[in-house]
């Protein structure tokens, strides 16, 4: 896990393009360890863009990338970056069940044919009991309530023992009461030392759930404590209410 | 005649042992590979590779080398030329696998014209299972043997890249080569099947068996059993229905597929469409949630970043 005295996570410069649609312009920012962050910005604002790249599926054109002060691809090999994605992006009808899901978190300790080792077992067991499935370990995905899926997938990072947590949209499609349960987890994980990166949408959660902000338009407008990103002047600008019709035009969701 | 002697008659034969031996070795290759590939969305990646590995089969006739390396030649140069296509112009992935696919399918057809050679044309288009020499049976036997090991070694890999490309990028993997693998594969295993029911056909054998055990179980462990072994079975109970009625062996192994996926469609007894609507009459109706027909990213397959 992080020492405190490092960042867990450095973006620097950052600009990514499509083509001919940029949909990151020269982002920096810093997270320190322990703390949960929101990433907040509407669609097309680069949120889905950003973790792209922390997680290197794209390529930025410009900028750098590091976690816990090492580049950020070592970092990925290093087993450092964990990723809860969208439930749109999963294929929840995949014949897996919870514990196969969480065991591919231990891909990246084990070798070539990705065996298990009783470490490994633990370690999922452990991960399962950590965010309560235990008991539907072998149950299909997809039979899954909304909360329940987001767990699975925070139990895998845990299991993966990832230092950087990146969670996108996690409460889409999730009731309030199961909202509460996930944000509780976060703020244990960060209690811990992990860090937490949450992009969402949803800005009652905001204030319980994160230590700080960051609002993101293609770049970075803000940074600092959720109560001044909160500020109407400053969502107004994420928003891209004065920006007329141009915020519209990045594809990258 | 009893059961028995329907079994054994045919068995008597050289030929019939050979087909029976080359059959249930490509049906049990292609299941596996169809578990991944139906899962993954890449059906139709299935089918143009399968045909457009014929002009790297008959170029590798031509020059004596083994037939699978001309299919691998040629099925990488399909994929690549299919991404070029869909990445450089406005033409859709579809119509670019169509385009692609269809053309290199129909060099094939010229090249098995002007080539001499004492191989029939249909033979290649339609199988040639009741004509497999001892050689052919090697052949398909070694490169049956070598897409077996890769896939025992590298299937939780696969399936990584299957159910969560994006997670393999966060653990520091690279889902692109994962994808370039299966593609290998499945290049080698057209070969294999190629004999069989021919490279019409092919497409079939990687398709319906991974579909049919999708709609029996809810494992993919599971799947990687169930696939294999009703593809096996379904097969040489196609060849054997071929020697007594004298009708085409790879129509047959193929209609036999299609005819036990319909019932399993209809009767899985999780996801039959009928044992569905029973259960449904017996509870309170409840309301499923349904796959929606197309990937959720609506893109048929190279999404997969390839």
């Amino acid at each position: 896990m992080s020492t405190p005295s490092e960042l867990a996570l450095e973006v620097d410069g950052l600009s990514v393009s499509y083509g001919d649609v940029q949909a990151l312009r020269d982002c920096t920012f810093s997270l320190e360890p322990g703390r949960v962050t929101g990433l907040i910005g509407m669609n097309g604002s680069g949120k889905s863009t950003l973790f792209k790249s922390i997680m290197g599926v794209v390529t930025p054109q410009q900028g750098r990338i590091r976690v816990e002060g090492a580049d950020a691809g070592v970092a990925r090999r290093a087993q450092q970056v964990a990723y809860v994605p969208q439930s749109e992006d999963v294929d929840w009808d995949f014949p897996l069940s919870v514990g196969d899901v969480v065991m591919m978190g231990r891909y990246g300790h084990m070798g070539p044919t990705r065996r298990a080792r009783a470490a490994d077992r633990a370690a999922v067991a452990h991960a399962l009991e950590r965010v309560d499935l235990t008991d539907l370990a072998d149950r299909q995905i997809g039979r899954l309530s909304g909360g329940q899926r987001k767990r699975a997938f925070v139990a895998r990072g845990i299991a993966q023992e990832a230092s950087l947590m990146l969670l996108d949209e996690p409460f889409a499609g999730v009731d309030k009461r199961s909202e509460g349960t996930i944000i509780t987890l976060l703020r244990e994980l960060a209690a811990e030392g992990r860090t937490v990166l949450v992009s969402t949408h949803d800005l009652h959660a905001l204030p319980t759930l994160a230590d700080q902000a960051i609002l993101l338009l293609r770049t970075v407008l803000y940074q600092g404590d959720v109560e001044g990103a909160l500020e109407p002047r400053n969502l107004t600008r994420a928003f891209g209410l004065d920006l007329t019709g141009d915020a519209d035009s990045g594809g990258a969701a | 005649m009893n059961l028995i002697d329907v079994i054994m008659e045919p068995l008597q034969y050289d030929f019939m042992v050979r087909a029976l031996v080359v059959t249930v070795m490509a049906a049990v290759v292609c299941a596996l590979l169809s578990c991944w590939l139906v899962l993954v969305g890449w059906s139709l990646m299935g089918d143009a590779v399968s045909h457009a590995v014929l002009p790297g089969v008959v170029l590798a006739y031509v020059i004596g080398a083994p037939f699978a390396v001309g299919a691998l030649a040629f099925g990488v140069l399909a994929v690549v030329m299919i991404g070029v296509l869909r990445g450089t112009s406005r033409i859709k992935e579809d119509a670019s696998i169509g385009i692609v696919f269809t053309t290199l399918f129909a060099l094939g057809l010229v090249l098995v014209s002007v080539v001499p050679s004492q191989t029939d044309l249909s033979h290649i288009l339609f199988g040639n299972i009741l004509g497999v020499s001892a050689s052919d049976l090697w052949q398909v036997g070694v490169l049956a043997a070598i897409v077996l090991v890769v896939v025992l070694f590298k299937r939780r890999d696969l399936t990584l890249f299957a159910f969560d490309p994006t997670h393999a990028h966060a653990i520091g993997l690279n889902p692109k080569r994962l994808g370039w693998l299966l593609l290998g594969l499945l290049a080698v295993t057209c070969v294999v099947a190629l004999q069989v029911v021919g490279v019409i056909l092919v497409v079939a054998l990687l398709i319906i068996p991974g579909a049919t055990a999708y709609l029996l179980t809810d494992s993919f462990r599971t799947m990687l059993w169930v696939a294999p072994l009703t593809s096996a079975l379904c097969s040489v109970v196609g060849i054997y229905l071929s020697y007594w009625f004298d009708a085409s062996s790879g129509g047959l192994v193929v209609v036999t597929q299609g005819v036990f996926f319909g019932l399993v469609y209809l009767l899985s007894p999780r996801h039959g469409v009928l044992t569905r609507a029973v259960r449904t009459r017996r509870t309170r109706p409840t309301r499923r949630h349904r796959r929606p027909l197309s990937p959720p990213n609506g893109s048929i397959s190279l999404s997969r970043d390839l």
